[in-house]
């Protein structure tokens, strides 16, 4: 089963996001836990982008992917047309600092690799796509 | 989409966060807390019982007091947290870094310890 949203970069639309997944989900996670585990990470996904990459351009546009390769494991796909904004190449600022510089950011991408077990960036069509990957079983 | 409810009781300050805490509506839990700081309170205890979300804006809103309500002498305790909720706090070790307690009247009980 395949599942597909588009997003307008909105940060009114992080909701929707929500529950789209939850929707494409059930059946799939019997852990509530670990569904709004899976929930939160890609809602940190969209978010960033929205933020960092369009500003929060309501007219510009991140399209999802929900695809079940195997059993047990459920693939996530986040395409964009805007910068790339690589997670992997972020520089983490440690928490001691977070709470002394009294940053209210810096804790999302933290989240997206502690919860999810692959993270990777590609192209296609000349769009970015971030895909993430996470056993549910 | 998040209501605060802001009620007071025995010198205490309670906020009752109600409905989920995304990048859109982490500002209302700021603008909340605020509030209470502005207008004195130095016992915050947070409802979080009816909370059913809460992404790392929201934590950053928590996390960016810590240091304030250290040098003000203000404490604060969250309570009543779903299980998933709780979860999101552990991810990152945030649950050692704020004071959370499973009921009321646990966290009344702390806020008053942690004030004396």
């Amino acid at each position: 089963m395949n599942y597909q949203y588009n997003i307008g970069c909105s940060l009114e639309n992080l909701k929707g996001v929500r529950d789209f997944i939850r929707t494409s989900l059930r059946g799939h996670v019997a852990s509530d836990v670990i569904l709004n585990e899976i929930i939160l990470a890609l809602d940190e996904m969209c978010s960033n982008l929205m933020i960092h990459a369009h500003h929060c351009n309501p007219d510009h546009h991140i399209e999802m992917h929900i695809t079940f390769p195997q059993k047990g494991q459920v693939t996530f796909e986040i395409m964009d047309d805007g910068e790339m904004f690589d997670i992997n190449h972020f520089h983490q600022p440690e928490l001691d600092n977070l709470i002394h510089e009294k940053r209210k950011g810096g804790l999302g991408i933290r989240l997206v690799k502690s919860i999810m077990d692959e993270v990777e960036y590609t192209t296609r069509n000349g769009r970015n796509v971030c895909r993430l990957t996470k056993k549910i079983a | 989409m998040v209501h605060i409810k802001r009620l007071q009781e025995e010198g205490t300050e309670i906020l009752a966060v109600v409905g989920e805490i995304d990048a859109s509506s982490s500002i209302e839990l700021d603008l909340a807390i605020a509030k209470s700081v502005g207008e004195g309170a130095t016992k915050i205890l947070v409802d979080c019982g009816a909370l059913e979300y809460i992404s790392s804006a929201g934590l950053g809103v928590f996390m960016s007091y810590i240091e304030e309500f250290k040098d003000k002498n203000i404490h604060m305790v969250l309570f009543g947290m779903k299980d998933k909720v709780t979860n999101t706090f552990q991810i990152l070790g945030l649950a050692d870094l704020l004071h959370i307690r499973s009921n009321k009247q646990e966290a009344k009980k702390l806020v008053n310890e942690l004030s004396v």
